[in-house]
């Protein structure tokens, strides 16, 4: 395969891409991550990989120098929803209630979730079935660490937006662990 | 507990609060049975999403496809050294550091250089499955494996009791001479230090380029390059327990 940002850039724009490289190279992980858990498939996830890189690169000189990881990690979310949007039979959009109705009283204990916390198949077929909207949060917030505030950049939501479908997320994947059919039940 | 408090408690597990709010949602969870639980299960649940498996990475074809041909073909030939094309393609990507991004401070532009390609090369050997040619977390397999390859006997020390692991080491090049690389670890972080004879000595100087650290010194007649993603004050621990390390060696061999 050709190498994608050389074949992008003719000679005079090396030095452009080199600085490109600097910068984003570092965060390629955390893009794969993001796109791979948004995308639910290798094939989908390198798609909308090489297009996000293909599109930070040509809007690099807007790239205000401050935090490369969001301003790549917005990018990667926005062009893998708009590829996922394009297949068919993929709801992304799928209909969110935003009311917050949290079972604060109830659900599973803390034991019952240590139980499956070392169950890698348990905690990906969680995270795998949650809802669209909260799966990138919970993936912003847990697998890369951003705080609210970067998370609400990336994904363009307000701060308590992110608060609420976190909670919710969170909420449900509780649940999820605990219901796993792989689970022995006693 | 309204949907408002459990917000703020899990504001308080991600640590999103001021230091007064943390005490007041601290001192209320004391009291708050029904706070306590669930801050419980959310800390629980964000226990299991922290399994680092979940986080995908990133398959080494898709990084090669997406890297510039250059500094991937000159990487994948690196375990004949010195190839000049590998020096002059990291030379280029220095420079290119240096020039537009004006990030790198140090003593000169030749120290510059090379700091800049240690920290290209660190980038490679995160990129490309070349982190490590001899794994061994054991000093004395690290120092004789390269006997023979180079023309100087690098200083390996083993620093796991101080909490940086040594976790191997490499062959490397550095504008177009033959270096020590060793592979050391700390938590889930990579730190690479090169290291080169040189005469003179120079205290450490520390450099921020792209998210990356690096401290640069000289010593006992060896020059030293330390590159990770680690924070500064965990790179300069590092050092100094290197350079504790060394001396100490170093006097007990007069």
């Amino acid at each position: 395969m050709p190498a994608l940002l050389a074949a992008m850039s003719p000679a005079p724009d090396r030095h452009r891409t080199a600085r490109f490289e600097a910068c984003f190279l570092p965060h390629l992980d955390a893009a794969w991550n993001l796109a791979r858990w948004l995308a639910r498939s290798d094939a989908d996830a390198e798609d909308a990989l090489q297009e996000s890189m293909l599109r930070a690169l040509r809007y690099f000189d807007s790239f205000n120098g401050e935090n490369p990881r969001v301003w790549l990690l917005a990018i990667v979310r926005n062009t893998t929803w708009t590829l996922i949007a394009k297949k068919p039979g993929q709801g992304v959009h799928e209909s969110l209630d935003e009311d917050l109705h949290l079972l604060v009283d109830g659900g599973p204990t803390p034991e019952a979730i240590a139980l499956v916390a070392s169950d890698i198949a348990v905690l990906q077929s969680a995270l795998d079935t949650l809802p669209a909207p909260l799966r990138e949060i919970v993936v912003l917030r847990e697998l890369e660490g951003f705080s609210y505030k970067e998370i609400a950049t990336i994904t363009s939501l307000k701060i308590g937006t992110v608060m609420s479908r976190l909670a919710r997320a969170r909420e449900r994947l509780a649940a999820e662990l605990v219901r796993s059919p792989l689970e022995v039940s006693p | 507990m309204n949907c408002h408090d459990a917000l703020l408690v899990q504001a308080y597990l991600d640590d999103e609060l001021d230091a007064a709010q943390s005490l007041e949602v601290a001192r209320h969870m004391e009291a708050c049975e029904r706070c306590g639980t669930y801050y419980r299960r959310l800390e629980a649940t964000r226990g299991a999403m922290s399994h680092p498996q979940l986080r995908y990475q990133a398959p080494a074809y898709l990084r090669a496809s997406i890297l510039p041909a250059a500094p991937r073909t000159s990487a994948m030939t690196r375990r004949r050294p010195p190839a000049w094309g590998l020096a002059l393609a990291a030379s280029f990507l220095a420079l290119a550091a240096i020039g537009s991004f004006g990030l790198l401070r140090g003593t000169g532009p030749r120290q510059d250089a090379m700091v800049a390609e240690a920290i290209s090369g660190h980038m490679r050997s995160m990129q490309i499955n070349h982190l490590i040619d001899v794994v061994s977390t054991d000093q004395h397999t690290v120092k004789p494996w390269f006997d023979g390859k180079l023309d100087f006997s690098p200083e390996v020390t083993d620093l796991a009791a101080e909490g940086f692991p040594l976790a191997g080491g490499r062959m490397d090049v550095l504008q177009g001479r033959s270096v020590a690389a060793l592979v050391y670890r700390h938590r889930l972080h990579v730190i690479n230090l090169y290291q080169w004879p040189a005469a003179g000595s120079t205290e450490p100087a520390a450099t921020a380029a792209d998210g990356y650290n690096s401290v640069s010194w000289t010593e006992g007649g060896m020059a030293f390059i330390a590159v990770s993603n680690v924070a500064p004050d965990a790179l300069d621990a590092f050092v100094a327990a290197f350079r504790g390390r060394n001396s100490l060696r170093n006097e007990s061999k007069r």
